[in-house]
């Protein structure tokens, strides 16, 4: 177990190793920031002194073990746009989109596999089967337009939740939470569904094939043979077998709640490191989306790493293989 | 004493081309003793034992003129009732322990959850109950045992453990479904001789279902030979040289002896039956 988990540490900084020089070689190939900082009147002095404040004079590997050097004690360097140091801004920045995806995440697992369960145990009734057309929705409809919906009949139509930001935060030492004023927890009710939505009818679609499958496994029929309730048979014996591929899916999923939050966090105006992101891209503020980068990837990385762990607790025959 | 009594129980599945009858009109009786069920795959012969346990799952329906256990109809018993009956009353062991014991539950675990599902005893009891049965099925070292995944056993061990699950409630009819046919011939011996003395010492009544023709006829009290979902013919035990219909003949014939002398072994006729 240890040795498979060293095993695994391993090859995650490996593959951080690789997004960090994709992430670093932005600094050489996207445009030119020297362009971008000084306007059109500017000296060659200007730009030769501002080019060495920066190390872009450096070679290209010289350059890269800075980055490394200083990405792995949190130093990104200064935003061209602000100015300001990128860990700064970022760390504002994370509550927000945090706070968004722990929303929106435990909307999806909940909801979905609630939903997943009762579905594959109702498969003939007629609410599941209205549950299952509706999840096409889910799946087939783009983030962007599940928001502009629900903004139209929720703010304008009905006017009861809010159609932009956070609301009113609560700094509780370096952390703004929305958690603890009325208006900010109004405020994420919105962004979450429309960030859970496809995250919860995935989960929900598979739970349920899963469950439809294990259900039709001879241990199922064994624990039917041996009179157990039909509570313990779909919760004990059936759901926790159908959880590995589903964990699979869910961490994968959970990474890409924080990385797709780009886009609820434009449509609404949601003040997280997705729309920092948008606005970085916009002024190839190239420090910016290279931390930003990295932090989508440590993430996804580091839930990878956390799924695998988990699936030896789940099912015992992994250990041995592990 | 007759424990189950059966007349004329038939299993029909829809199917395109209409319904389609896999057990068609069978009758028998069980008491405390060990009725062999015989036939080839598709023969309906683990279909009667789950119509048997009330386990033919929808689309399936099972009618019988009828279909009594311990005196009590279960044609008419309501889905409640009759899961008090299995596990305490009833029960059935399946082929392979490899998909038939829950993987990712401990063994102890899996066998007490059924005496927490049927009786009040205290968590204490039920491990001393738990234990016991595992002994009862000659495991060695039940305390260890008891803490293993059904993946770190052998499949005679897993066997066996299947078993203790169904002793444990202490039922009165064990319907074994090709219960040694996953296993090596050599524990075979030794789950059949278990089951024997589950028989013996605590009066259960015993089907067992088997593809296995020379097995039941050397094991069981009596066998029920079956084709195509009715009942060709009904033998004593020993009395498998004496079977008349031509499909159990057809069956002896094809079976190689120690003292062969036959070039070819013979191949069932189907146009004979």
């Amino acid at each position: 177990m240890l040795s498979f988990i060293i095993k695994r540490v391993g090859q995650s900084i490996l593959v951080l190793l690789i997004t960090g020089l994709v992430a670093f070689s932005m600094f050489t190939f996207v445009g030119d920031p020297i362009d971008n900082m000084l306007g059109q009147e500017r000296t060659m002095e200007d730009v030769e002194r501002l080019r060495q404040q920066l190390g872009l004079d450096q070679p290209f590997i010289v350059q890269y073990y800075r980055f490394l050097e200083q990405a792995v004690q949190g130093n990104f360097g200064v935003s061209y746009r602000q100015g300001r140091p990128v860990a700064e801004i970022l760390l504002e920045r994370a509550p927000a989109t945090l706070e968004l995806a722990a929303v929106s995440g435990i909307f999806a697992i909940v909801l979905g596999i609630a939903l997943g369960v009762f579905t594959a145990i109702r498969r003939d009734g007629v609410a599941a089967n209205l549950i299952m057309s509706a999840s096409l929705i889910g799946v087939s409809l783009p983030t962007f337009l599940i928001g502009i919906l629900l903004i139209y009949l929720f703010s304008v139509e009905l006017g009861w939740l809010p159609s932009f930001g956070r609301g009113e935060t609560v700094k509780i030492g370096g952390w703004s939470t929305g958690f603890l004023t009325e208006s900010g927890l109004k405020a994420l009710i919105l962004p979450s569904i429309t960030l859970g939505l496809y995250q919860m009818t995935l989960i929900m679609r598979l739970v349920r094939s899963e469950m439809l499958e294990v259900l039709r496994q001879d241990y199922i029929r064994f624990a039917k043979a041996r009179g157990l309730s039909d509570r313990v048979i779909n919760f004990r014996h059936a759901l926790k077998n159908t959880m590995v591929p589903v964990i699979t899916v869910i961490g994968l999923q959970l990474g890409s709640i924080i990385a797709f939050a780009i886009i609820t966090e434009t449509v609404f105006q949601w003040p997280g490191v997705g729309l920092l992101f948008i606005n970085a891209i916009q002024f190839v503020d190239i420090p910016v989306m290279a931390a930003y980068l990295m932090l989508i990837s440590v993430m996804f990385v580091g839930i990878n790493l956390l799924v695998d762990i988990l699936y030896a607790f789940i099912d015992p025959r992994l250990r041995v293989a592990a | 004493m007759t424990l189950l009594s059966v007349e004329n129980l038939r299993v029909t599945f829809p199917s395109d081309h209409g319904p389609v009858e896999v057990v068609r009109g069978l009758s028998f009786t069980l008491g405390r003793e060990r009725l062999g069920i015989v036939g080839e795959s598709g023969s309906g012969k683990s279909m009667t034992g789950r119509a048997v346990m009330g386990l033919v799952a929808p689309p399936g329906r099972v009618t019988a003129d009828r279909l009594e256990f311990e005196g009590r109809d279960l044609r008419s018993l309501p889905e409640r009732e009759f899961r008090a009956l299995r596990g305490p009353r009833m029960s059935m062991v399946l082929q392979d322990p490899r998909y038939s014991l829950n993987p990712v539950i401990r063994i102890g675990a899996q066998i007490e959850e059924a005496l927490a599902v049927h009786g009040n005893l205290t968590a204490k009891d039920r491990r001393t109950r738990m234990l016991d049965a595992l002994n009862a099925v000659r495991i060695d070292d039940p305390e260890r045992v008891a803490r293993l995944y059904p993946h770190e056993v052998s499949g005679g061990m897993g066997q066996r453990v299947m078993i203790a699950m169904m002793v444990v409630l202490e039922p009165a009819l064990m319907i074994a479904d090709e219960p040694t046919s996953a296993l090596d011939v050599s524990v075979r011996g030794q789950v059949l001789d278990i089951l024997d003395d589950l028989v013996k010492r605590r009066g259960m009544g015993l089907m067992l279902i088997s593809h296995d023709l020379n097995m039941v006829a050397r094991w069981c009290d009596r066998i029920l030979v079956m084709y195509r979902g009715e009942v060709v013919e009904e033998l004593g035990a020993g009395a498998l040289h004496q079977a008349q219909h031509p499909y159990t003949r057809g069956l002896i014939a094809s079976l190689p002896r120690l003292d062969e002398t036959r070039d070819r072994l013979p191949v069932l006729d189907r146009s004979l039956l």
